[in-house]
């Protein structure tokens, strides 16, 4: 009984501190995504390469695809355009550009210059679909599955370590289970 | 003589101190009520970009634009709760300054009760071993014996 008085306590405390321990390692500014497991919100805007041309996400379905939110303002999307490049030299999926509030000539001339690692680039000149992305910090990159469902979200600069770790399998997954169901 | 000046200065300098520190200067809503709602619900919803300040408090664009998407839906006959539900589901939880009670966090809220709970019973339980001691002493054989 006078054991119990006093491992109890420990206990708690002992629970307490890892709860504390763990929290010392998390980045509060990577704020988790309501979206992972919903359908990703639909859109329909003008792409940056031909205005008159729509970029529309329903056209995406059936296949995975990435969303790439960057813009020319940013740095991290500066940082991180290499390996933009290279992800899109593997061909693995294609990568859906959302240029969020940026002068569309800038953009131009940026993938002019650096390279376009996008498909497709959609112009989000207001930035209403970055809010129902739920998207606050370029850039930041969505993998969506062939059924529509956003899998997974990465906040910060791209880098292939995240690319092979957390995309890659994500991928592959998606597409085993396409197969099992038709 | 200097030091008037030094006070009118300062006092002009007070005097717009306040303008500085106001970020949404624009009135949204002529009907008073509208703007209050609007106001209200600006200074709960968390600027991702700035953590630590409402979008009220916040200039930064992505402020501004949720700040436009909340004057809209108030516009178009949006109730607040509506609002509120309409950033939860872009953002999460994490946006509201006035946390929910959810399935997740249910035992974060009921831990004061809980708690509040567990000491009453320790304390419950140790004055009744410490009546029933005293009550031993009192009613022990060597307590009546001279």
């Amino acid at each position: 009984m006078l054991k119990l008085k006093f491992v109890i306590p420990l206990l708690l405390f002992v629970v307490l501190g890892m709860f504390l321990f763990v929290g010392l390692f998390r980045d509060p500014r990577v704020v988790p995504s309501p979206l992972i497991g919903k359908p990703a919100p639909v859109f329909a805007l003008p792409s940056l390469q031909d205005a008159s041309y729509p970029v529309d996400s329903k056209e995406l379905l059936g296949q995975a695809w990435v969303l790439n939110v960057w813009g020319t303002w940013c740095g991290g999307c500066r940082q991180e355009h290499d390996t933009l490049l290279a992800i899109a030299e593997q061909g693995v999926v294609p990568m859906v550009g959302l240029n969020w509030k940026d002068d569309e000539n800038l953009a131009r001339q940026w993938l002019g210059q650096l390279g376009n690692p996008y498909a497709v680039v959609a112009v989000d000149r207001e930035g209403r679909t970055a809010i129902d992305w739920g998207v606050y910090g370029a850039p930041e990159t969505f993998l969506i599955g062939p059924d529509g469902t956003v899998l997974y979200k990465h906040i910060a600069p791209m880098t292939m370590d995240v690319w092979n770790r957390e995309f890659l399998p994500r991928i592959e997954a998606s597409r085993v289970n396409v197969g099992t169901r038709s | 003589m200097h030091r008037y000046l030094c006070a009118g200065l300062v006092a002009l300098l007070l005097a717009f101190a306040g303008q500085s520190l106001a970020i949404d200067t624009e009135v949204a809503f002529d009907d008073p009520a509208l703007q209050h709602r609007y106001e209200t619900i600006n200074r709960e919803l968390r600027c991702l970009v700035c953590q630590n300040q409402t979008i009220a408090d916040s200039n930064a664009t992505l402020a501004q634009d949720l700040r436009r998407e909340v004057r809209e839906m108030i516009a178009a006959g949006s109730t607040d709760d509506e609002i509120r539900d309409f950033m939860i589901e872009r953002y999460g939880d994490f946006v509201l300054y006035r946390p929910r009670m959810t399935a997740q966090n249910f035992l974060l809220w009921s831990a004061p009760v809980l708690l509040l709970l567990i000491a009453a019973a320790v304390l419950f339980r140790v004055v009744r071993r410490r009546a029933q001691e005293t009550d031993l002493e009192t009613e022990g054989p060597e307590a009546g014996q001279p």
